[in-house]
């Protein structure tokens, strides 16, 4: 079996699924593809059962936002074919504050970690998911933290008192 | 080879409380004569959840030695500690079952809050971690660093002995402790 390059498998994406690849880029070493969210699933399950590019291993998936853009949240999914040692990214965009994406668990049982921690970091949802719960943060937690609308800081910390340190509160606005 | 040459009359024991003596008897208050024994047979509970624990480790071996101060005897269960040490991080997660590690010890009882972490949140200014254990729990003593060094942990210690020691018999009994501990939603 030869190895196939990453224009090879570029090609065969975009022949397969030509509405679905909104954009392809590099970057350093990675490959990276910008995809419909709705068609993420099929094409990593397009690319799992290639029999001459098996793209087995679900390396990451997690959550993304970008605060400010049209379309600020994103599942990023990296899948590795270990008998060629190629490594592909995807990125898949949406503009919806609630985002739902399909599950990958129907393809690799890795998934559903992965899922379940962008689901309490992030809010999103999977479609098919057999279990999205919270699975890092305590389960009473009635926000995701890590989508960037939240304070940095912790609202029961009491000890950082700005009278006292004279942090820009009480120091700047003084001085000018 | 230096040789360490130690003069007898360096070693210390504990002194007798003040009481009245006489031939073939001594009488002291029933507190002095407890809080004598407590003082100097503390059994800690470790809860090490990470650096601090680290120093703690080195606490307890024998450069420093902790067992020196009569806690010899390290009480994993908290049925039968009496000084619970919280040395690390304490995680929102994790707030729960310290909780219920308090919970289940045996009154009288003891906390020191080693660390940034336990005292604070120090560093871990974040959604996931508890912003100090006195929050949940009623702490005595607090131990500053981050981490800080043996001969600091050595010192909390010391400075729980001396509440030890002078902790009156009824205390645990008054209606303030009662309200104390209701503050903390502990019954």
């Amino acid at each position: 079996m030869t190895k196939p390059d990453i224009e090879q498998i570029a090609n065969k994406l975009k022949e397969k699924f030509s509405h679905a690849i909104i954009s392809q880029e590099q970057s350093y070493d990675y490959p990276v593809f910008v995809v419909d969210k709705n068609e993420l699933l099929h094409i990593i399950r397009f690319l799992y059962e290639d029999e001459n590019f098996q793209f087995r291993y679900l390396t990451t998936l997690c959550g993304i936002h970008y605060p400010g853009t049209e379309k600020p949240f994103a599942l990023m999914v990296q899948v590795h074919s270990l008998i060629h040692n190629i490594r592909l990214r995807f990125k898949a965009f949406t503009s919806d504050n609630e985002p739902r994406f399909d599950s990958l668990t129907s393809i690799f049982s890795a998934a559903n970690w992965m899922e379940r921690e962008a689901y309490d970091f992030y809010g999103f949802h999977f479609n098919g998911h057999p279990n999205l719960k919270r699975i890092l943060n305590v389960d009473d937690m009635d926000y995701f933290p890590m989508r960037k609308e939240y304070p940095v800081e912790d609202r029961t910390r009491y000890d950082k008192d700005d009278t006292m340190f004279g942090r820009e509160k009480a120091g700047y606005k003084e001085m000018n | 080879m230096a040789e360490i040459i130690r003069n007898p009359n360096d070693i210390k024991v504990a002194q007798a409380p003040a009481g009245y003596e006489g031939p073939g008897f001594f009488a002291t208050s029933l507190d002095k004569a407890v809080g004598l024994a407590r003082k100097n047979s503390i059994w800690p509970l470790p809860f090490a959840t990470s650096c601090c624990g680290i120093e703690f480790m080195a606490t307890m071996a024998s450069t420093y030695d902790f067992a020196r101060f009569g806690s010899e005897r390290l009480s994993f269960s908290p049925r039968q500690a009496d000084l619970l040490m919280v040395m690390g991080t304490i995680a929102k997660k994790m707030g729960p079952v310290l909780r219920q590690v308090y919970e289940q010890m045996a009154e009288p009882r003891w906390v020191l809050s080693v660390g940034a972490c336990a005292s604070s949140g120090g560093i871990f200014d974040s959604y996931s971690v508890l912003q100090g254990i006195d929050h949940i729990i009623p702490v005595d003593v607090y131990v500053p660093g981050c981490p800080p060094r043996p001969e600091q942990i050595l010192d909390g210690v010391l400075n729980i002995q001396k509440l030890v020691h002078n902790e009156s018999l009824r205390r645990r009994n008054s209606p303030e402790y009662k309200a104390m501990l209701n503050s903390f939603g502990i019954e």
